[in-house]
């Protein structure tokens, strides 16, 4: 689908790591070069034409993302730099003010670094306690998450879809069961927001983190979504310009409203307005489409792979769009060197979930990730290299 | 030596490497390549004596360059005083980041000379060796 749109595809490329990060499609860099060519000025400043239209457009693309992930209002979107600082805004600058020290978090082995090293710190800083729900072959089972639950689990903390499987989380049953039972719940969306409908208000998200890179848009640009009353009790955990309200040399100061409070500093305006033409572009195809689109590619992948005898697949049973694989006694970073020499991308490595192989049994994989604008043809092709790879270490040797 | 010759050497150290397996024996140093890479994880393991490194082992995970270069590695070093490990590591060095050196110090090491030329291919071939500096301060 849409392959037209992605100048990058005309180099031959067969790019299968849209897990970490997704091609740009050229609405997305023309609304990037425009800011810069056309009307640079700073957000939230001047009273001049350029900077009013720098504000509308900034702000717009917080309303796209509202509309996008049908959060309640604009004020509950704050950017940031990616995932990863969302998830650090939720743990240092909430978390840490909301838990004390034997309060229990919940979270699973396969969840990506950037959903445990904060919580591992928040353990040191603060001694709340870090639990890990076991995972039922791999992925995660209501029944072990309510055996979990005691009565000190304050967080659950989850990534809708994993990094590594590709495995989707029963993320609207979790949530009921949080609002139920007054625990808070933070989700990962990095891997489900680019390829899926996303509701917070029927899924019961506390907090919601996510990344525009992995959705089209530009680096540096990530999204953190709170329920409003939430947001307002997080501390901002860099302060400076553009979210006070007044400060004197006395030492007295006081922080503007949401969402302005959490966004010191000039934010990547210029990201910020290819993000908007990004969730244009996927709002046009509709997200559902892409999911069933993605679903039914991976499944044609599978049903292709499992015809090769000397490749094992880990995540077989597994919905969306990551394949996970490795080639029988060769190591994942050799078979990822071997498809490279065909202009295959794909991923090798433990995919930033290094104690997933204390449950997986197996430490590092070849991760093939799809999206809408990979096709059927482009899987042949990697069925092809795959098939003749006997010959493998003539190439990566 | 012409590059099938090379690459059969590489292949012939990735799937026989030498040395394979640890042993349980404290008279032995033993360092990581985990905090180095990402993705390849190699046990090293030196002992020492007399002024020589006598006994080199190696065990892990890691990419057919990494591994065979482990081999070939351990194959070249046991035996050696400081002076000739820091002769022969040097001109390794100097290979791998594209600099004059004299081959005739490094006999089968010298397979790697074109995989230096790839910026992704230079790590795995240097990564078993990495830990020779720091055998090299114990020396």
């Amino acid at each position: 689908m849409h392959r037209e749109d992605f100048e990058i595809l005309n180099t031959g490329i067969i790019y299968l790591d849209n897990g970490a990060t997704t091609l740009k499609p050229k609405c997305v860099v023309d609304a990037t070069v425009d800011y810069y060519t056309k009307y640079t000025a700073n957000a939230h400043r001047g009273d001049y034409d350029n900077s009013l239209k720098v504000d509308m457009l900034y702000e717009g693309v917080r309303d796209k993302v509202r509309d996008f992930i049908h959060a309640k209002s604009s004020k509950e979107i704050i950017f940031t730099s990616g995932t990863t600082d969302s998830l650090n805004r939720i743990v240092f600058g909430f978390m840490k003010t909301h838990l004390k020290k034997g309060d229990e978090v919940l979270l699973t082995k396969a969840e990506h670094a950037s959903n445990i090293l904060p919580w591992l710190e928040l353990e040191k800083d603060v001694g709340v306690v870090v639990k890990y729900i076991p995972l039922e072959n791999h992925q995660v089972v209501l029944k072990n998450v309510l055996e979990s639950i005691t009565d000190k689990t304050k967080v659950i903390s989850l990534a809708h879809v994993t990094n590594v499987l590709g495995d989707e989380r029963p993320i609207r049953e979790i949530g009921c069961l949080c609002q139920e039972k007054g625990i808070y719940f933070v989700v990962d969306g990095a891997q489900s927001v680019p390829h899926r409908p996303v509701d917070v208000e029927d899924l019961h998200l506390d907090f919601l983190a996510f990344s525009a890179h992995k959705m089209l848009g530009p680096t540096g640009v990530g999204v953190l979504y709170g329920k409003e009353e939430l947001l307002e009790e997080l501390h901002p955990t860099i302060v400076g310009g553009g979210m006070n309200a007044t400060f004197s040399s006395e030492g007295s100061w006081e922080y503007k409203s949401l969402p302005s409070r959490l966004e010191a500093g000039t934010p990547n305006i210029a990201g910020v307005i290819g993000f908007g033409a990004a969730l244009d572009y996927l709002m046009k195809i509709g997200m559902e489409n892409i999911y069933q689109y993605e679903c039914s590619l991976k499944k044609y992948f599978i049903s292709q792979l499992e015809t090769i005898d000397n490749v094992i697949v880990y995540n077989k049973e597994v919905g969306g769009s990551t394949v996970a694989f490795n080639i029988d006694d060769v190591f994942s970073q050799d078979t990822a060197i071997y498809l490279n020499h065909y202009h295959i991308c794909v991923r090798a490595g433990n995919h930033c979930a290094k104690i997933l192989k204390e449950d997986l049994q197996v430490k590092n994989t070849c991760r093939a990730s799809l999206y809408f604008y990979n096709t059927k043809e482009e899987i042949d092709s990697v069925i092809r290299v795959l098939r003749q790879s006997k010959d493998i270490f003539r190439i990566v040797l | 030596m012409d590059s099938l010759t090379r690459r059969n050497i590489m292949l012939e150290n990735y799937q026989n490497p030498y040395h394979r397996g640890l042993v349980q024996a404290d008279d032995y140093l033993l360092f990581n390549t985990n905090n180095e890479s990402c993705i390849d994880n190699l046990d090293i393991q030196y002992q020492l004596k007399d002024g020589i490194i006598s006994d080199i082992r190696f065990d892990g995970e890691a990419c057919a360059v990494s591994t065979s270069a482990a081999s070939l590695m351990i194959k070249t070093f046991i035996g050696k005083t400081k002076p000739e490990v820091l002769e022969i590591l040097d001109n390794y060095e100097k290979m791998l980041s594209g600099k004059e050196y004299d081959a005739t110090k490094l006999g089968e090491l010298i397979v790697y000379e074109d995989i230096g030329k790839q910026p992704n291919r230079k790590r795995c071939a240097y990564l078993p060796f990495e830990s020779l500096r720091k055998v090299l301060q114990k020396m």
